[in-house]
């Protein structure tokens, strides 16, 4: 098959952790390119690039989303969080990475902010989850270290660190 | 792994679409929640010269429910069956399948049409829309025209869709009276795989407990989603547990059953079985206590 030039750029506005950020884009361009690549927020992490380890999930329009299977034309007027945004501007951390902290919840740390955002998003929708609901929720997220007995754990300490503190909307 | 080039339009209207598919034909794909259809692109399987995205339109988007009767854009998210209470009313099958769809990420993107059109055999809408005998509403710039479910899927990733259509809307007629019932079973290897195999059904008795109504649907053991003939059995009878579990093995029967790296043609068909009767089971349980 012979090659295509690649077609017309798009010129797209996306509000990304709360600023908003320009770019001209090719169509095939993925929005985990455009967040690692133009962007420097390469705290998304690419994985298995078709879908099927959650590692570059961010949140579109808060809705935990694999930026693998997103094109960032796509994304054009929508608001996008990535693991950066997580802790605000402030020195601190998220009470979620609080958690993952103190539980040991990352070894090598290559799924963690997939799954942070994964159940950062979940749990404002589910803020009193079971077990077994969390792993359900983290079914989509893969950790080759193996290591999700920490990771649901830190997940129900932060569920209850969530609801001691009611969190801001 | 990246796709190739294309042309990218987002239309706003449906009109506008299916313009750019009459336009662009077979060089043209069609792209909702994208959760199988750019996996396939970024493994360059599937290489469009035209991405024509359907997620501005909002008029695909909307769920609408009246006496009973399901109306479901195609743009419908898949995490909008677990949440909407109308389609826990209208459709609990599909409330209760909802959730057994891939992932939260997959979910929250992914489109009951776009999992309708892609027609993965393991997948478990299509299944689901059968044994509801759902009406599936095409649209192109030449005609519209309403397909039955069981009409629709055409084998391995393969359906009634002509390259210049576009699955529109999904009705989801009213449960058969007078006491329906609805029941699901799947094995997966993890929570969110494709099933190895699965079962619903749909059923409804009347008030002597006679059964009126018997749909029953396997799906991940051959090349599409199967409707079962073998409940025609039960039909006039009040259906016992042995009765229901003969119906499963001899839907099993029925079908060419496949074999993969996962499970021999042998071990699906024992699973689906087990799983056609727990799911009829499980609806006559249901229309029972209805």
């Amino acid at each position: 098959m012979t090659g295509r030039p690649d077609a017309a750029l798009h010129d797209i506005a996306v509000i990304v952790n709360g600023a908003e950020r320009r770019a001209r884009v090719i169509p095939r361009l993925l929005l985990a390119d455009l967040l690692r690549e133009e962007w420097g927020l390469t705290g998304t992490h690419l994985g298995c690039e078709h879908g099927a380890c959650g590692a570059c999930t961010v949140l579109v329009d808060g809705d935990p989303t694999r930026s693998c299977l997103v094109f960032a034309v796509q994304v054009d007027g929508c608001r996008v969080d990535t693991v950066e945004g997580l802790a605000g501007n402030g020195p601190g951390l998220h009470p979620l990475q609080q958690a993952f902290r103190a539980r040991h919840a990352l070894q090598c740390g290559f799924c963690t902010p997939g799954i942070l955002m994964t159940l950062v998003a979940y749990l404002r929708l589910h803020p009193s989850p079971s077990e077994t609901e969390i792993r359900e929720a983290l079914s989509g997220n893969l950790c080759r270290c193996t290591g999700y007995q920490h990771i649901v754990q830190a997940a129900l300490d932060a569920a209850v660190a969530g609801r001691e503190t009611a969190p801001p909307a | 792994m990246r796709p190739a080039p294309f042309e990218y339009f987002a239309p706003r209207t449906v009109e506008d679409a299916l313009d750019l598919l009459a336009r662009h034909g077979d060089r043209a794909k069609l792209l909702a929640g994208g959760q199988s259809l750019v996996p396939m692109m970024n493994m360059r399987l599937v290489r469009p010269a035209v991405v024509v995205d359907l997620n501005r339109v909002t008029a695909l988007g909307a769920v609408r429910e009246d006496a009973g009767r399901l109306r479901l854009g195609s743009l419908v998210r898949q995490q909008t069956l677990e949440r909407d209470g109308r389609v826990a009313s209208a459709a609990p099958l599909l409330a209760e399948a909802a959730p057994l769809i891939g992932h939260l990420q997959t979910r929250a993107r992914g489109t009951v049409g776009g999992s309708l059109a892609h027609a993965d055999p393991a997948a478990e809408l299509p299944a689901c829309m059968i044994a509801l005998d759902a009406v599936f509403h095409l649209r192109s710039a030449r005609a519209q025209r309403a397909c039955r479910a069981q009409d629709f899927f055409r084998g391995l990733l393969a359906t009634a869709l002509e390259p210049d259509e576009l699955l529109a809307e999904i009705e989801v007629p009213a449960a058969p009276a007078p006491r329906a019932g609805h029941g699901f079973a799947e094995v997966a290897r993890r929570h969110g795989d494709f099933a190895l195999v699965g079962a619903c059904a749909v059923l409804a008795l009347d008030a002597a407990g006679v059964c009126r109504h018997a749909r029953l649907v396997i799906f991940g053991a051959g090349d599409g989603p199967h409707l079962a003939r073998a409940t025609a059995a039960v039909l006039g009878e009040q259906p016992s547990a042995a009765r229901l579990a003969e119906v499963g093995r001899a839907a099993v029967a029925e079908i060419d059953v496949r074999a993969d790296l996962h499970a021999t043609s042998e071990y699906r068909r024992r699973v689906a079985a087990g799983l056609a009767a727990q799911a009829l089971g499980r609806a006559a349980a249901r229309a029972e206590a209805a």
